[in-house]
């Protein structure tokens, strides 16, 4: 028993003395409990298979040393899980030094209105230099990048996306399934367009619904969603995104169904309609019922090419909180688990993520045992890595998770026909300032 | 006994409308038991597929892959029985008091009390939903089922339903006969006024305890801790499982699962209500 | 309703006694939230993100706010139509059902089975119970391959006003009806059987029975009923929450006063939060009175 602990203490030691040198006498005065907000126990699972020297006690609760971990997992339904960060965050300061928050998750869309604050730590403040995440995707920095150019925070996961299609459709409709062949398609929007009329004319829809599309025009714009004078702005690219799924629904090229609803997943399988998705690795590896019958990838009929615009998908970044009683360890942690080559190889090849390292993704794009069950076998991960580098993360705002879900919903009703486009300009200003009080609405533009 | 000449339609005539309408409402109320019961049997995949009404055979493996997670289950089970069941009890217990209060003494300001928790019962719940939270943050009773329980002692609706029912079931005359017979006034309300309140109670435990079991909100604010989640947080947290492992199938087999329960719990607690007028009542 | 006679002032101060726990509770996890709620509708006092503005007073600004556009009006009437598209056939099946059970004539067989089956909706999580309800009637659900493969082609229930009221209103009747029968059973059940057989023997009609007997006696509850449904259908949040993301589509057409009020809760707004919480408060009271007033029954 006591030998076993002892082990354990070594090889705690061991580690902490690899990763993170600045570990010394000042370790012992460091906090005893390590507490960890998130809301699945998708980085326990990273934190308890790749950082040595963590033990599990239960679900919950692990010990790393001598130090107990605690995770709070508070699920995102409801936005309960930044309701509840949030409150502790402003109480921060005054609770124990045992129940500080010391790390924390956080997800794209929201992840501006942490890293703006003071409640997040600069990276380099723990002792991570730019050297340690030379390796990492740019567009993942610029994302928890605060105003003034400071890093606070990091990722394990790129998630960098392209265009995912249907071999059989672009044989039947575009005559090859070659990615070239179908990349010279849908190479812009104009062209994606003129294929889809091609595959309205053959009976199949361009894509299952308007919702696909967004990302990819999102992920493009060249302002922000308010400007510094707290007024809302609609980027001309994301009006570019309204212009062409109103033609694409108008023209039955599209629906207006929802990601994730029974009428959007239903072109996942053979008697589905959908000739392409847009997503990255994580999704069509396990979001497109690949291991299910009658699945267009169970039979391996997916394959990807990079698409009109760069663009990504999903990610989780991690923060430590300011006024953390084990910094070393938080360091410790956050540089293991996303600067490390060797772990991030380590989870890309036992989680399948596309990890945030540039090196390891590189090695696995040339490994011909990486190709894609789902993509009949295509590696697709010079696919991702074409865009990545483009990808320009920096028009971000604070707003931008109530903007985007309230741009989207708005505008269904004016794709639906319920109502013209300034009315569902004027409803997305009316729902962006029930969420941010401070802002003025948008221009409307005048009718057409 | 004898059947009578009705001006209206026969009894036999109304009898067939009455069973064809009770059949068409049994099939709207049993419907979607039907639904979840299939969908629980259907992998992720099949799910996505679209509805089928028939079911498939991933029922066992849907509920291993539930058990298997890091979902405390059984804790959650507990808990939301415990959080359910005390505050349901104390909420019929002290809120069937208040109104017995009301309906039996005449002490000052009685009518105001009553126009006053009539107001009160009209207030939203969701309105003081924030400042509640932050109660029971300054209280440190995060993570504690007391801010769940305790509160439903004042429980406005069921006041005033046991309010109106003590009006026209309750008649004040038992009480002074009670009172007669040297019972004291806590003994009398135990004793003799809730036995005769047991329909009523039998329904507002019902409800009290279903609203309970599937309160999300507020649980969702106050209990972190893992062990100390009910089961609707859970399906919430298995709704919002990472792409890996995020999986209908398991969803649907938990809410089936949490449904149990309560179906259990209220079969048990209709039986005071279905007893109905044909078992001649329970009137004293 | 004066009973004066029947109690003897010594017993009175009981009153206050078994009035405590409820009083002490109410106090504690009420009262103070429900103040700092009027207080808060006062004051400009939002998160803007993780910044905290205000509180700065701001006198009837936040009523202003709300009452200055034509929004809240439109969600009230959103509020009652769904409600009363709910409510009404609710009501009348609930009686209905409640006649039958009663009716001592009829001798349902079963009645305890379909007494049981009419509240088990109610036990499904109005989240599970909407997820059922997208799935059955998406665009490519079940209901539309039902409707497409009978000719009458593919209907987009969540496109139009009315198809979405109609399903909330229809999830609403289902969820619910068991419980108003549940309730009017109950109060039912206080009724004597012998006034019925009494009835029957003077060679009353059923109908003549129900309308005569059992309602009368019944009306504490039914007013019961109808105050709590009111209450509820101003309520009403879960159900259109659910069933249209949050969003009251098309067009807010669907959206309730309680999932406006929701909306604010995201910049944990106090201060709009709590002005649309104290007009709520008065439209809830202003039409229980109206209710009261209709049915003739003093407010004690």
């Amino acid at each position: 028993m006591s030998k076993k602990v002892l082990a354990m203490l070594m090889a705690t030691a061991t580690v902490a003395s690899t990763f993170a040198p600045m570990v010394g006498a000042e370790d012992a005065a460091e906090g005893k409990v390590l507490n960890i907000y998130c809301w699945n126990d998708e980085f326990q699972t990273r934190v308890k298979d790749h950082f040595p020297g963590y033990t599990e006690v239960d679900a919950t609760h692990g010990t790393i040393g001598d130090v107990d971990v605690v995770w709070t997992i508070t699920p995102t339904t409801d936005n309960a899980y930044q309701n509840n960060l949030d409150e502790k965050l402003l109480g921060q300061a005054d609770a124990a030094a045992d129940d500080k928050i010391d790390l924390f998750l956080l997800e794209a869309d929201y992840a501006l209105k942490y890293v703006g604050s003071d409640f997040t730590m600069p990276v380099a403040d723990l002792g991570i230099t730019d050297e340690d995440t030379a390796q990492q995707f740019q567009y993942t920095k610029d994302i928890v990048t605060d105003a003034n150019g400071v890093l606070k925070g990091l990722s394990w996961q790129g998630c960098p996306a392209v265009l995912i299609y249907r071999r059989d459709i672009a044989n039947e409709v575009l005559g090859s399934d070659d990615p070239e062949t179908v990349q010279a398609a849908v190479a812009d929007w104009d062209t994606f367009l003129a294929t889809a009329a091609q595959m309205k004319d053959a009976g199949y829809l361009m894509t299952a619904g308007a919702a696909d599309t967004f990302r990819v025009f999102s992920n493009n714009v060249t302002s922000k969603w308010v400007t510094d004078d707290n007024k809302i702005n609609i980027d001309e690219n994301i009006m570019n995104w309204v212009d062409l799924s109103k033609q694409m629904i108008d023209n039955g090229y599209t629906t207006t169904a929802a990601l994730w609803g029974d009428d959007w997943s239903k072109g996942f399988y053979e008697d589905g309609n959908v000739f392409c998705y847009f997503g990255p690795a994580w999704f069509f590896d396990f979001s497109m019922a690949g291991d299910a019958e009658g699945s267009v990838g169970i039979n391996g009929g997916w394959a990807v090419t990079e698409g009109p615009q760069p663009f990504f998908w999903g990610g989780t970044w991690i923060a430590a909180a300011t006024g953390t009683d084990n910094p070393t360890l938080v360091a410790d942690i956050m540089k293991t688990l996303t600067c490390d080559q060797e772990v991030m190889t380590a989870i890309a090849q036992t989680k399948g993520d596309f990890v945030n390292n540039q090196a390891a993704m590189e090695a696995l794009a040339t490994d011909e045992s990486f190709g894609d069950k789902i993509l009949g076998g295509q590696n697709p991960i010079s696919m991702f890595l074409a865009g990545i580098g483009s990808i320009d993360m920096s028009y971000l705002s604070n707003y931008d998770q109530g903007c985007n879900e309230s741009f989207q919903t708005a505008m269904n009703n004016y794709f639906e026909g319920n109502a013209t486009l300034e009315e569902a300009i004027e409803l997305f200003n009316t729902s962006v300032i029930e969420k941010y009080p401070e802002l003025s609405p948008a221009d409307v533009p005048a009718a057409e | 006994m004898k059947e009578k000449k009705e001006k209206g339609l026969s009894i036999g005539t109304r009898r067939v409308i009455a069973y064809i309408t009770l059949i068409v409402i049994t099939f709207f109320c049993l419907f979607w038991f039907y639904v979840l019961f299939i969908n629980a049997t259907r992998s992720h995949a099949e799910l996505a597929k679209g509805f089928t009404p028939f079911p498939s055979n991933k029922l066992v493996k849907n509920w291993v892959g539930v058990i298997h997670g890091t979902l405390p289950l059984v804790n959650g089970l507990i808990n939301s029985a415990v959080v359910a069941t005390l505050s349901g009890l104390l909420g019929i217990y002290f809120s069937t008091m208040t109104a017995y209060a009301l309906h039996a003494y005449d002490f000052k300001g009685r009518k105001a009390i009553f126009t006053y928790i009539l107001m009160i019962m009209m207030i939203p719940s969701q309105v003081t939903a924030l400042g509640f939270y932050q109660l029971v943050l300054n209280m440190k009773l995060e993570n504690s089922f007391i801010p769940l329980i305790i509160p439903s002692i004042a429980a406005p609706v069921t006041f005033y339903y046991m309010k109106q029912y003590m009006e026209s079931n309750l008649p004040l005359s038992l009480v002074e006969a009670a009172r007669i017979d040297g019972s004291g006034e806590f003994n009398t309300y135990n004793k003799v006024v809730l036995p005769l309140m047991k329909p009523a109670l039998a329904v507002q435990m019902i409800f009290a305890f279903v609203g309970s079991w599937n309160n999300y909100f507020i649980p969702a604010l106050i209990l972190h801790e893992d062990k100390k989640k009910t089961l609707p947080i859970l399906i919430a947290q298995l709704r919002s499982a990472d792409f890996l492992k995020f999986d209908m199938g398991q969803v649907y087999v938990m809410i089936a699962f949490s449904i149990l329960p309560v179906i259990v719990v209220y079969i048990f607690l209709s039986r005071f209500i279905v007893g109905g007028v044909a078992a001649g009542g329970v009137k004293g | 309703m004066k009973q004066h006679k029947s109690k003897v002032v010594s017993y009175n101060k009981w009153g206050y006694i078994f009035l405590a726990p409820f009083a002490i509770t109410y106090i504690i996890f009420s009262l103070i939230p429900l103040i700092t709620t009027v207080y808060n509708s006062f004051f400009e006092n939002y998160r803007s993100g993780l910044t905290q503005i205000g509180p700065n007073f701001v006198g009837l600004g936040n009523f202003a706010t709300l009452l200055s556009n034509g929004d809240l009006a439109m969600y009230f009437s959103n509020t009652m139509i769904m409600w009363v598209m709910g409510f009404i056939p609710q009501i009348l099946l609930s009686l209905l059902l409640g006649a039958w059970f009663s009716d001592p004539q009829l001798r349902l067989k079963c009645a305890g089975f379909f007494k049981s089956v009419i509240y088990l909706p109610n036990l499904i999580m109005a989240s599970a119970f909407a997820m059922l309800f997208f799935t059955l009637f998406s665009d490519t659900g079940p209901i539309n391959s039902i409707l497409i493969s009978l000719g009458i082609g593919q209907f987009k229930f969540m496109t139009h006003v009315w198809s979405v009221r109609a399903l909330v209103a229809f999830m609403n009747l289902l969820m619910w009806f068991g419980n108003t029968t549940i309730l009017l059973m109950a109060g039912m059940l206080g009724i004597d059987t012998a006034l019925f057989e009494a009835a029957q023997v003077d060679g009353a009609t059923s109908t003549q029975v129900f309308f005569k007997i059992t309602l009368p006696l019944l009306r504490p509850i039914l007013i019961y009923v109808m105050i709590t449904s009111l209450v509820g259908g101003l309520q009403m949040f879960d159900v259109p929450q659910i069933l249209t993301n949050g969003s009251g589509d098309p067009m807010r057409s669907s959206m309730t006063l309680i999932m406006y009020l929701n909306k604010h809760l995201f910049s944990k707004n106090y201060g709009l939060a709590g002005a649309l919480s104290v007009l709520l408060f008065f439209i809830t009271g202003i039409l229980s009175l109206i209710v009261f007033k209709v049915t003739n029954t003093k407010v004690e």
